[in-house]
């Protein structure tokens, strides 16, 4: 009994030490992103490979994930006579939580366990110890570009996925249940407005992003210098990652007020 | 023996550790300018942990560390850029960037640390890979290489910006004898004509009598420091054994030391 | 994997795009427009706005034509609404405002019914007929009371 206390304890104070770590990467980065030379190729490049390569998946989903609530929404609302409201039940839905969450949990499916394996692997392969004997700051060479491309492309893909999410509901509610499309839009227009929900859904991606970049790259930078340790350092940026979007997610719709 | 404050390459009374493992306490020797140097010494003896020291990445517990005449020992990570500039250091894997071609890669720290022109880079870059037999290799990625071409297009890119002081950690690690011995000139040649001083970090013997001025044994309980020559002749019961890994088993045993053969075994547990 | 202009032109398109998306959600959806002093502004008192909110639709014969910009108690205790309008409008100063709610129980919105008068509210004016939200609760309120009194007359009737 004691041993378990003890042994919490302990995990208490390397969890506080981890937090102290993750603290000092980030002002690392915020550091970096401020220094000379700027480095717009490789921002590009990973833009590239977080936001591009992510497209089809956030497209794809977002459609799917439309489509489901139209269908849901529509055998709800239908049996209140306000089956008008589809639009602004399937948009609200997407634009305040379904977007910006299930984008970031995608993202981080994605992109954020590629970004940790390609730095766990550097670690492990020493291009990193290489490129700090070239006198090469990684943090500000390799790390940065991907914490900030990330920021950059999760409110941009997360009104994509809320786009596309609307048009799978115009499928559903429009195409199949035969609804008007003008009412369609409508309800959508007339129900949602910037302040509270469209800016809201973006701060959420930003911050998303954030937490994502922030994960991603430091459990890559982090990692133990084996074989075994690239793969552990991607599913724990999966796991915690995944985790920390949804506490967020709870934090930012209580302080925002959508 | 001390380091005088003016010594090219020194440790002084250096001890690392890292949590309880000790890995050497009190180590002293130092290294001549523009000469070969190689750090001998079985797994786990701390050699690669040596060079850490010297290129900065690691820092000890104790003691000084010397390089080109500055102590470095307590200098911050932005410091120390300023002295790797003299520095170029080939890694045991290669440690290429695998999404950049060859030449790549070598123009990397020419962009990054000086102020060519492209021509210039493309220049010194072209000369390099000759100079290691790689000149046509220059579009390739590091997936398409060899062992051997990852080795010596790493041993360009470390030389690339003629540094004064090049770190090899095994450079002969995971290669077959001909390749090995490949690279073995290529160091010798270096050293030669750019006056380079070259610390090789090994475990083959016959390589280092041939081609060092200075080596440094390291010995569980100890080191040892001393040209080819005296070394060889050494009285010294440890480095007689050693020097000879013909000596039977039991007199190693006594000695607490276990030889161990370089080949691709060796290399491949190094990844 | 190698840098090459079609992957800059990608990636810029993707920005694009993204951007586009990120300002069709806001701007048609949302409805950033009708901001600021571009809209025409007029307010008007009412005694009871019953729950209408800042960005509330204001409406002529069901089309709208503005929101309320804000609410705030006037010194007489009345909630003075503000409303901005499209620019375009012309409303005689003898026009109506009421709060209305969208079905039975619904948002509250403002409706605007025009008078006939010749003269034209300026921006900055006052609506003078106003008509206040009906609270749901008062009326059944009422309605029950009166029953009662009724019935109570009935019995001391007797």
């Amino acid at each position: 009994m004691v041993t378990l206390v003890a042994d919490l304890g302990w995990a208490g104070l390397r969890f506080v030490e981890e937090l102290g770590r993750m603290a000092r990467f980030t002002a690392g980065i915020g550091s970096a992103t401020v220094r000379r030379p700027i480095r717009i190729g490789r921002f590009v490049d990973e833009l590239f490979k977080l936001g591009v390569l992510s497209l089809i998946i956030i497209c794809l989903c977002g459609t799917a994930v439309g489509a489901v609530l139209g269908l849901q929404g529509y055998n709800t609302l239908v049996r209140f006579g306000a089956a008008d409201s589809l639009g602004a039940v399937v948009g609200l839905a997407l634009i305040r939580e379904l977007g910006p969450v299930l984008t970031a949990l995608l993202v981080t499916g994605r992109a954020g366990s590629a970004t940790t394996a390609e730095i766990g692997t550097m670690v492990v392969t020493e291009q990193l110890d290489g490129l700090r004997m070239m006198s090469v700051d990684p943090v500000h060479y390799v790390v940065t570009p991907k914490a900030l491309a990330m920021i950059a492309v999760m409110p941009l893909l997360s009104a994509l996925f809320i786009l596309f999410g609307i048009f799978g509901g115009y499928l559903i509610g429009v195409r199949v249940m035969g609804l008007d499309p003008g009412i369609y839009l409508t309800s959508l227009q007339d129900a949602v407005d910037f302040p509270n929900d469209v800016a809201g859904s973006l701060l959420k991606a930003a911050v998303f992003g954030v937490l994502v970049g922030l994960i991603a790259t430091y459990r890559g930078y982090t990692t133990a210098p084996t074989s075994a340790g690239v793969s552990a350092a991607t599913t724990s940026t999966v796991v915690i990652a995944s985790v920390s979007i949804l506490l967020f997610d709870y934090v930012v719709t209580a302080l925002w007020g959508v | 023996m001390t380091a005088a404050d003016d010594a090219h390459l020194a440790f002084d009374g250096v001890r690392m550790a890292f949590g309880d493992r000790r890995v050497f306490d009190r180590l002293s020797f130092s290294f001549p300018a523009a000469r070969i140097s190689v750090i001998l010494g079985g797994s786990g003896s701390g050699k690669s942990t040596a060079l850490r020291l010297i290129g900065g990445l690691i820092q000890p517990s104790a003691g000084r560390i010397v390089v080109d005449g500055e102590d470095i020992t307590r200098l911050s990570e932005r410091q120390m850029y300023r002295v790797r500039a003299k520095l170029g250091m080939l890694f045991q894997g290669g440690a290429l960037l695998d999404s950049m071609t060859v030449f790549e890669n070598l123009a990397f720290p020419l962009r990054e640390r000086t102020t060519l022109r492209r021509a210039e880079i493309a220049d010194r870059v072209h000369e390099t890979l000759t100079a290691v037999g790689l000149r046509d290799a220059d579009a390739l990625l590091p997936s398409q290489l060899s062992g051997g071409m990852i080795k010596r297009a790493a041993l360009a890119r470390a030389i690339v910006t003629r540094p004064l002081i090049l770190l090899c950690d095994e450079p002969f690690s995971g290669l077959d004898p001909i390749s090995a011995r490949r690279i073995e000139a290529l160091l010798v040649e270096i050293n030669r004509r750019f006056h380079i001083t070259v610390v090789v970090v090994s475990h083959d013997i016959s390589s280092t009598m041939r081609m060092a001025s200075k080596v440094l044994v390291l010995l569980p309980d100890g080191a040892v420091e001393g040209t080819p020559a005296e070394l060889q002749a050494s009285t010294d019961p440890r480095v007689a054994s050693f020097l000879n890994p013909d000596l039977d088993a039991a007199a190693l045993r006594e000695v607490g030391h276990v030889e161990v053969q370089p080949g691709p075994a060796q290399g491949a547990s190094a990844w | 994997m190698q840098r090459s202009p079609t992957r800059d032109f990608v990636v810029g398109l993707f920005v694009l795009v993204g951007l586009a998306a990120v300002a069709y959600l806001s701007l048609s959806i949302g409805g950033v427009s009708y901001n600021g002093p571009k809209g025409f502004l007029l307010s008007c008192k009412f005694d009871e706005t019953g729950g209408l909110k800042s960005r509330s639709p204001v409406v002529i014969s069901g089309v709208k034509v503005g929101e309320v910009a804000s609410i705030d108690l006037s010194d007489d205790y009345r909630a003075r609404v503000t409303l901005t309008l499209d620019p375009v409008l012309k409303l005689p100063i003898d026009t109506t405002a009421s709060i209305v709610t969208s079905g039975l129980l619904g948002d509250r919105y403002v409706s605007l019914q025009p008078g006939g008068d010749p003269q034209l509210l300026k921006p900055g004016d006052e609506i003078e007929f106003v008509e206040s939200a009906v609270i749901l609760e008062r009326m059944l309120g009422k309605l029950i009371h009166n029953t009662d009194v009724g019935n109570g007359n009935a019995k001391s009737g007797q």
